[in-house]
Formats: C-alpha cells, structure tokens, sequence
C-alpha cells in the first residue's frame, strides 16, 4: 500500500471566517513569528509533508473579484515567502511552500526569493504561483489592466478559467522563465581554482534568454543553484485551463471534488489535461483539497462549527470539500479518496491552532495505524519526501 | 562621549573577497550567513548589511570569473537571520527601479514584524540599461531619473507604511471587529506612480523601517539629507571624509532635520596583527591576494576600454591611447564614470612612480582602512568619529564570514574607552540608532480631529 502525503494550508486563524474568534485562537498575534512559528513546528511534529502559506497583493475579501469593506473577518498578511523564510531555520525537515504572485511580480524576484528560501531552508522550498485578476490588485501596481472577473463568472470555475486564460498564458511563461533562472546555474559552477584565479566555471552559467510574447529575460540568475535544483511548484486548481496549466508548469496541483465520484472525473481530467500538454518527466501528484474541522467527541466538530458560523453570521462555504467530524472518520474519508485516484491531500484547517493538532495528533497516527501515513522522515528536502528525483540542470551537457 | 555605530557587510562580489584562501567559507550557504549575523550580535553591533546586484558583471561579453560570484536575495536572507538573532538590525538593498513600491513597503514591512523592529533599507538606483534586461521593464529609466523615481518611491512606501495607524489590529473577539474600518486605505498620484487601494500589511513595530542612502552625487546627497536614516558613504580617508560629513550634515538643517537625525557610516576594512609590523605585512599580503595579475589586467581594460590580454601585468601600462567609451566591464559602477580622467590620473601615477600595472592597481584600489593592533585599531576608529569623519562604519572582512577577531579584540577596547555600548539598551534597530520613532500616521491624526 502506497502512503499517501499530507499537507497543511495556513492561512490567518484557520479557514473559518470567523476562526480568529474562537476560543483558542490567537488573533492579536497574526504578524508576530512566534504563531507562525508554533504553527509549523507543529506541523513538522506531525511529519507533514509541507505546509502552504497563503498571500496575495491585496486585503482579504470575503468575494473573489471585488474588494470588500469588511472588518469582522481576518484582514492583513505578511510576505509568505519572507515569513517561510522566517520559519526555515526553526524546522528541519518539512517543506516550505509559499504563495507568490505571477501576474505583478517580476519573475527575476521570483525566481531568487524561492531560490533562496530553498538555500535558507537546505532543500525544503515550494512555490504557489498565484494569478491576481481583480482590478483592485492592478491599481496597487498601476501598471496595466488585467481581465476583471464579472459577478456571473464568478458562479462557475469555466467561465472564469475562460476569462482569465491570458493571464495562464503568462502564468506558464513566468513559471518557465522561474524555472530556467534556477537551472542557469549548473550545479558544480562554482570551482574556487586557486591556481588560475577563477572563482567560477563560466561555461557553467547560463543567459537563459526567455523571450515570450509578454516579456524577454536574459538571465543568468545571481543566486546558485539551490538545493533541490528545482524547488517544488504547486497550483490550485478548479477546471481544464488550470489543470493544463499545471500539467505544463508545476509538480503538484490541488484539486477541490466534493465527493469519491468527482474525484474519480477531476483526476481523469487531469490526466487528460497531462495528455493534451503532452508532459513529459514525472506526472503530476493530484492532492484533494479540503477544509477540516476535528474533534472526537461525536458532534463536537460540527457544533464547534456552529458557533463559528453564528459568529459569522453565515454558514460556512468554500471552493473545497468541508468535512467535520473525527479523525477516524476523516482517515476514512482519506484513504477511501485515495484509491479514486490521489497520490495526497491538502488540509485546511478550520480554526487554528485547534484543526492544525487534530490532524497532528489525531489524524496522523490514525493514518500511522493503518499503515497509511509515514512514522518518520525518511528524506530531508520536499522533493525527497513527494519522491521526485532531483533534476539536472537543463543546461548542463554531459562533458 | 561621541558613541560609535557598528555594522557588518557579509563579503561579496568584489576583488576585495580572498576567496582563494582556504578559511574562506561559502558565499551562499546560509550558515555563512548565520555565523555572520551572531558574531556581530555577540559584538553588539547596529546592524547586518547585505549589497544587492540585479545581474551578474560581465567582462567582454562574458561573466566576470575571477571574484565571488552569487548571492542570495536579500530580505530573503534577512528573514531567516531574524528566527536566529534578537538585537541585531537587519538591512537589506533593495533597487528602486526594478520593484514596485507596493511589493517593497510590503516586503519591508514584514521584515519589521518578523524581527520585531528591526528592519532596515538600503534605497538603491540602477546605473544601467544592462540590468534591465533581467526585468520586464527592461532598462527605461535616464539617470537622472532614477533619483526622481527613487524619492518618489521611498515616499510612496512611506504613504503605504503610513496607511495603517499602529492601533489599526484591533482583534476584538467579542465586538467582533478585527480591524479599524478603512485601515491601509490609499491614494498616490504622481509622476512615477499612480495607485491606490487598500495596502495589505498592519504597521510595522518601527512604523517606518530605518532608511539607508548609498552614493554620494549632489542629487544623491539632497536625497539623504531629506528623507535618509543613515548613509552607507565609502569615504575611509579622514580628510575627504570629514568634507563630506559637514557637507551632508550642513543640508539637513533645509529639512528641518537636526544632525544626530542622519548617520553617516562609511563601509571600511581591517586588518590586525599582534604588532605594527605583523599588521602592515599581513594587509601587503591580502592586497596581493585581491589583486591577482587578471583582475589587475581586468581593471586596466575597464579604464581604458581596450582588450589588454597580451599584456603582461607585471610590465608597464600599455602606450596606447585609452578608449574609454568602450564598456568592457559591466555591472560594476566605480568604472562607468570619468574614464578619460581616471585613465590620465592612472598613467600618471604608474609613470611617476614606475609601476607595473598589477603594482599601480594595487596602489590605486588596495586601500584597507585600519591596520594595526586591536589598540591601534581602536583608537584610529575612535579618533575618526570623534574628529566627525563618521558616526561609525560597516565593516567588511576579507573573508567570509569573517569578522570574529574585530569582535573578540576591538570592540572590548571600545567598550572599555565607553565609545561603544556593552550591552543593548533597545530593541529595534531605531533605539540602536537613536533615532526618533516614525509616529503619528496620517490617517490616524485624520481619524482624532
Ligand atoms: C557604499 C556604497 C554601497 C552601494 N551599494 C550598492 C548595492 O549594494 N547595490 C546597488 O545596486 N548599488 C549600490 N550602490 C550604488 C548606489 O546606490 C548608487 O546607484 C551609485 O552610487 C550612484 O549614485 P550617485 O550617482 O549618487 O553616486 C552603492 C554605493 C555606495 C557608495
């Protein structure tokens, strides 16, 4: 029996909106390191495979297209990859995977702000592209317009995969242009030969030249190749245009079906998407995304989320599958999913810190049991945990 | 007593890094940069500096090979050094051409939180085209652009830092009411930027994280005199030095700034023996070892614009004329100015004095700072900022990480002459400073009235 991979999404208090007032949450202290902290050696307790730390080049909005004006819901983020960095020397083991914008961030920041997390970390570095198509994102930048989602498109991901497909178009060839940064550098370029004073092999650093449509780099990158070689990319996505792109740029996609049968479609269409891109190397690890909320006490996950809906004022929702209920039957859930087709999942929790320790100490060794989840760390980068071999540089030629 | 500021620069990509010698460890391995950062907290020093460079030199058309080549993205850096240090300021350079104020304000405001006050930018300017080919942008900006673009730069992320009020974070639970309506709101209209919105990141501890200038041209030292913390200056001769220390402290007072309200900090080398003698033989031999006959040569061609190769640096200047409109060394910013004159002055000096072109590179690039006992060191270091010529100094070793034996033998002499604190007395890197906090957002005032 394959073991499946786990990874925790943080965001804020936890993915309620109204997590931030439960209880045991820890709401003054969102910008402080130490929560963060606490957070992911918590995580890394519970030999999580990474966690994903969420950003965005915005205030939160509780709509996906417009900004809104609300102040009873968690507003204001720190830089995920500054704060992945600020958590790498405090782990040692699990990856790190930050969220990083692709529409208004230069490519070049990019490519060494990973790629740096990636040296800080010793090989633990991930990367969540993220397209910004609100209006309200541009005028931070006031650099151009991008394509505003409408209210209509906004019910339904193909409309709004259809509405943003030039923006996934630049998507792939900031990934690519990412991606060859850190391959300009070939692994072993840097030769310190004393005796004819050169500190690098030139031939062994690359202009990578990326000329596309939308911009041109030239590259090389100023910062070593990492690590990994290549850092872990990852993207969430909800319909054929994302899956296309992941299957073309990243290592790992989120997928959000609600139920055994869609999971059995969604991994078919990214199969397929696999297929029309025609990907070559390793395929994609497909994680289901889900929002949980745990606790063991029969009826105590979905009462605790009752008093947080009322809080809210509104039953929660979410693009993912939201499961309350114990451990044990989450395992279920898991592993029942699994052999529909996962290779892993991406688990949201609720309200943190509480949600976060139900899947370290609860989930976890449940999985354990069942011989289903691993008792300990067997690789010490992201890659080594997800299985994915380290790749050579694309510039390197055998010499 | 005049107190003396401290800082410390990892070494980088200048021929001034002896890489070559075996106790020189990693550029780019973070322990390198950890080592760094606690032996200059274990000294009580201001700050942790990094350099950035947005492209890699190239020399002929090709990467320069012969210094330290690679680093790692600053705030990046500085991140991680904030989880392993709890005094210790941290600068990061970031450019001011090839960003956007909303990402930067943003990256900086962060830094501040996860060091809890202890950020700190270097606002730097791109001297050229060749960097832009890294960007999208590309290289659009006219030098004297750069200046126009970086002022308004540095006081929209000002506007930016300045659109959360430090109360702003309410977290009440029980009303419900996580933020104050309307935190981060702004507007910016200008030549360089035209923005507005809501900006994403609560006010940091400092308010505003501590500005640093580097260079030293006339719109650049109006730029300091108004809107700078500190200036990262690279006068170590002590009369020149002194000059421009009352030329900047002179413009502050146009501001309305007082002169303790902007440092001047100058980068400066050492070197230390157990005698004079040790001292002086030991700095010959680290200028020898930066000065290598290729990188003598590679210095000769950047001046005179020509491909010297067949000559052999332990002979005389070449007899031909320099061409000096010929950039063969990209990336490095000492050579895109004044060649013609630099070439005159070079030819000069190596006649006058009958030197081979590695000897009169070595005379004209190979200067170290201090040189002697840590006692001599001490006291040279104390009279240049008691003589006003700084208010203190970013040191930069030889090797990396280097910096241990300045901290094990000067600052106790130091300290012991009560020039430089035991102990920090602060947290953020404005108390290291002195420097004022940054208080009373705008819209907080707005708010009260
Ligand atoms: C001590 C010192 C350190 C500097 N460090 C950097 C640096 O790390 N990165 C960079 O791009 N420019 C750096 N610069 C360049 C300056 O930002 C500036 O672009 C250059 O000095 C030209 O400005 P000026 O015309 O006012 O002299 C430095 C300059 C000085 C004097």
């Amino acid at each position: 029996m394959t073991s499946l991979h786990l990874a925790v999404a943080l965001d804020g208090a936890g993915w309620h909106p109204a997590a931030w007032r439960a209880p045991d949450a820890r709401p003054a202290e969102l910008f402080t390191a130490g929560y963060w902290a606490d957070l992911v050696t918590e995580a890394e307790r519970g030999l999580l495979d990474f966690v994903t730390i969420e950003d965005e080049l915005a205030l939160q909005t509780a709509s996906l297209h417009l900004p809104d004006q609300r102040t009873d819901q968690v507003r204001g983020r720190l830089d995920a990859v500054l704060l992945a960095a600020r958590l790498a020397p405090l782990t040692s083991r699990i990856g790190l995977v930050p969220t990083a914008n692709v529409t208004h961030t230069e490519p070049f920041h990019i490519s060494t702000g990973i790629a740096t997390l990636d040296h800080a970390s010793h090989g633990r570095a991930g990367w969540r592209p993220q397209i910004a198509s609100r209006a309200a994102d541009a005028a931070h930048f006031g650099r151009r317009a991008t394509p505003q989602l409408t209210s209509e498109d906004v019910q339904d991901s193909t409309l709004i995969a259809a509405r943003l497909l030039e923006l996934f178009g630049e998507a792939s060839d900031v990934v690519e242009t990412v991606r060859r940064l850190w391959d300009s550098w070939e692994d072993d370029a840097e030769i310190r030969d004393a005796a004819t004073g050169r500190f690098i092999d030139r031939d062994k650093l690359h202009h990578i030249d990326f000329e596309g449509d939308r911009f041109r780099v030239r590259g090389p990158s100023i910062t070593p190749r990492s690590p990994q070689g290549q850092p872990v990319v990852t993207s969430l996505a909800h319909a054929v245009t994302p899956y296309e792109f992941a299957a073309r740029s990243v290592d790992v996609v989120y997928i959000t079906p609600h139920t055994h049968d869609e999971v059995v479609t969604v991994t078919a269409q990214v199969q397929e998407a696999q297929r029309t891109v025609g990907r070559t190397g390793a395929p994609l690890k497909v994680f289901a995304d889900l929002v949980v909320l745990l606790d063991d006490e029969p009826g105590a996950a979905a009462g605790r989320t009752a008093r947080l809906d009322e809080l809210a004022g509104t039953p929660l929702t979410s693009d993912a599958r939201i499961y309350t209920g114990s451990a044990a039957g989450l395992a279920d859930l898991l592993l029942d999913w699994r052999d529909a087709g996962l290779d892993g999942f991406r688990l949201r929790p609720g309200a943190l810190p509480h949600d976060l320790r139900g899947i370290t100490r609860r989930l976890v060794p449940e999985l354990q049991r069942r011989g289903a989840f691993r008792t300990a760390y067997t690789a010490t980068t992201l890659r080594g945990h997800l299985g994915l071999s380290r790749p050579a540089s694309r510039y390197a030629v055998p010499r | 007593m005049k107190q003396i500021h401290l800082a410390a620069q990892l070494p980088g990509i200048h021929n001034t890094t002896v890489w070559s010698d075996p106790r020189s460890e990693s550029q780019i391995d973070v322990e390198s940069f950890i080592k760094l950062a606690r032996t200059a907290e274990r000294g009580k020093f201001d700050f942790f500096f990094l350099a950035e460079g947005l492209r890699l030199r190239e020399h002929k058309g090709r990467v320069h090979d012969l210094d330290v080549v690679g680093r790692p993205e600053g705030l990046t850096v500085l991140s991680a050094l904030a989880g392993v240090t709890t005094r210790l300021g941290l600068a990061a350079t970031v450019n001011a051409t090839f960003n956007e104020p909303y990402e930067v304000a943003r990256r900086l405001a962060t830094l501040d939180h996860l060091s809890e006050g202890r950020a700190a930018w270097n606002v730097v300017t791109s001297f050229d085209a060749f960097t832009g080919e890294n960007f999208r942008r590309g290289g659009f900006l006219a030098e004297a652009d750069r200046y126009t673009r970086a002022a308004e730069f540095l006081a929209t992320a000002r506007e930016l830092w300045d659109s959360w009020g430090a109360g702003d974070v309410l977290a009440d639970r029980a009303a419900g009411e996580f933020i104050r309506p309307a935190a981060g709101e702004f507007t910016h209209q200008g030549q360089h930027f035209d923005i507005s919105g809501r900006f994403s990141t609560p006010r940091g501890p400092q308010g505003h994280p501590v500005v640093i200038q580097a260079g030293e041209s006339e719109e650049g030292r109006e730029f300091a005199a108004a809107e700078a913390d500190v200036i990262f200056s690279k006068y170590d001769d002590l009369d020149q030095a002194r000059a421009f220390y009352r030329d900047v402290k002179r413009r502050l007072a146009a501001y309305g700034r007082a002169p303790g309200d902007l440092l001047i900090i100058p980068s400066a080398t050492y070197v230390l023996g157990d005698t004079e003698e040790e001292a002086a033989e030991r700095a010959a031999a680290i200028t020898r070892a930066q000065v290598g006959p290729r990188t003598a040569l590679t210095f000769v061609e950047a001046v005179w614009g020509h491909d010297l190769s067949g000559y052999d640096p332990d002979g005389p200047l070449p007899d031909i004329e320099p061409a000096p409109d010929n950039l063969v060394l990209k990336g490095h910013s000492t050579f895109r100015k004044d060649r013609a004159a630099t070439a005159r002055r070079w030819r000069g000096i190596a006649d006058e004095r009958k030197l081979s072109i590695r000897e009169l590179v070595i005379e004209v690039t190979g200067r170290q700072t201090f040189v002697g006992t840590p006692r001599t060191v001490a006291d040279a270091i104390d009279t240049f900022v008691r003589t006003d010529g700084a208010d203190g100094f970013v040191l930069v070793p030889h090797l990396t990480p280097g910096l241990d034996d300045f901290v094990d033998s000067v600052v106790p002499l130091l300290q012991e002459k009560g020039v430089f604190r035991a102990d920090y007395t602060g947290t953020t890197l404005r108390d290291h400073l002195g420097l004022a906090p940054r208080t009373g957002a705008p819209r907080t005032e707005k708010e009260a009235s």
